[in-house]
């Protein structure tokens, strides 16, 4: 490898001014509540690219950085909203012609009969070419306990691609933590592949909290005194029973509350005033099934 | 004896980057692209036979050039064209067709006085290469 021939001086704070980077940090920063240990990988993850690519242009030795990531973590906690961010990074660096998110499950990878899963898996990968493919719940691509599982086929494309590809597309596999560690165990040649692991944490009670707050603004409701008791409430039951999706679970737990307070407008008729249209009370959360204590999941 | 036909039939053939753009500004344009590939080189041929399914919902080029890798690998002596087809309503049709590859040899065509009533002519013209049943007019299919 020769030296470049001038010591130019390279500025990175324009580079990365230049890269509009900081706006898409920024909008993770303000749009995700905590996941703080998400937010400085991503950032580390940012400034590895950009250092890249300025070696890239500085005429340094650089290998294309391996880009393939894991995200690990419980449901709810973030994992595609991140990726649909992360493929908007590497588009602005420049790593991904497109930016665009194929999100596919096992389902639109393997195949129902022999034959069938090459094609599909190929459709799939074409499809995200010059983007991100995202795919949820890796680990039941391989079914250690059917030897016949055309998972397996899905998954030796998938390497290949990952491979030979590297350039036209990003792979991103997710799910839960302990499963994704048992599958890199058993395919040892995704986690050589996968340079990124990051771990996605649980939401504390507050983050829950400030989640609804930001879903409710963006939908033009808003709580009152009470009715941000119940959901605190709520939510510390809510996370205590099985099937816990984090934001998920928020997020469908205020759909069901603007249900009822729909319902209760409508019931009680008459006039109101506008902002009544907006508010949600308290008895539209406290009237869940969370709280007649019988802990059905998903009420 | 140089077969053109379609789009860019009065260049030289395109090399593989050139490819990519030219595929690239179809899928930009949202006319989902087809690769198709013959081995009957008459002008006349309009239907050739396609290699897979037309390629819907591809954004970037290199989906694309994968399928054209595999069809030039299945198919090296055989015409290969690619096209890109416009659904808008006023226009559906095939916007855009240009081939990508070609055998390499191309014997060209003969061409066929028959001799009529009257003695009136008509011509036509035979492809060398068709005298070979399908599938073996260019050397190896693989």
């Amino acid at each position: 490898m020769t030296e470049p021939a001038t010591d130019a001086s390279i500025d990175l704070g324009a580079a990365f001014r230049e890269s509009r980077i900081q706006e898409l940090l920024d909008e993770i920063d303000r749009e995700l509540v905590g996941l703080a240990p998400v937010k400085a990988r991503i950032r580390d993850i940012a400034s590895l690219l950009l250092v890249a690519k300025l070696r890239e242009q500085a005429g340094l030795a650089t290998e294309r950085p391996t880009l393939h990531m894991s995200f690990t973590g419980r449901p709810g906690t973030g994992k595609t909203t991140v990726a649909q961010r992360m493929a908007k990074i590497l588009h602005r660096l420049g790593f991904v012609r497109k930016g665009h998110l194929v999100v596919a499950t096992r389902d639109d990878l393997v195949g129902q009969y022999v034959g069938h899963t090459a094609p599909k898996t190929k459709e799939v990968v074409k499809r995200a070419m010059g983007g991100v493919l995202f795919i949820d719940e890796a680990y039941y691509l391989y079914r250690p306990e059917n030897e016949r599982d055309y998972g397996q086929e899905a998954i030796e494309m998938l390497l290949q691609v990952m491979e030979n590809q590297r350039d036209d597309l990003v792979v991103i596999l997710a799910g839960y933590r302990d499963r994704m560690e048992t599958f890199y165990g058993s395919n040892p040649g995704f986690h050589s592949r996968i340079a990124h692991h990051i771990d996605f944490p649980d939401y504390a009670l507050e983050e829950l909290l400030d989640i609804a707050q930001l879903i409710l603004t963006a939908q033009q409701y808003h709580t009152d005194e009470g009715s941000r008791q119940a959901l605190r409430e709520y939510l510390q039951l809510r996370m205590q029973q099985p099937h816990f999706a984090n934001a998920r679970s928020v997020r469908n737990a205020l759909d069901r509350a603007k249900l009822r307070q729909a319902s209760r407008l409508v019931a009680a008729g008459g006039n109101i005033a506008a902002s009544e249209l907006s508010r949600i009370d308290a008895a539209d959360i406290r009237q869940s099934r969370v709280f007649q204590g019988d802990g059905a999941p998903g009420s | 004896m140089r077969v053109t036909q379609g789009t860019f039939s009065f260049l030289p053939d395109l090399s593989d980057s050139q490819i990519t753009a030219q595929v690239q500004y179809c899928l930009d344009h949202n006319w989902p692209i087809a690769i198709e590939y013959t081995d009957d080189p008459h002008p006349r041929n309009t239907y050739w036979e396609m290699f897979g399914l037309p390629m819907f919902d591809i954004k970037d080029a290199s989906g694309v050039m994968l399928e054209l890798r595999a069809c030039r690998e299945r198919y090296p002596e055989h015409y290969i064209r690619v096209s890109g087809y416009d659904r808008s309503p006023g226009r559906q049709t095939t916007a855009l067709s240009f081939i990508v590859q070609r055998p390499t040899h191309e014997p060209g065509f003969r061409l066929v006085r028959e001799e009529g009533a009257d003695r009136q002519v008509r011509y036509s013209t035979v492809a060398y290469a068709t005298d070979a049943p399908v599938g073996e007019r260019y050397g190896r299919t693989r």
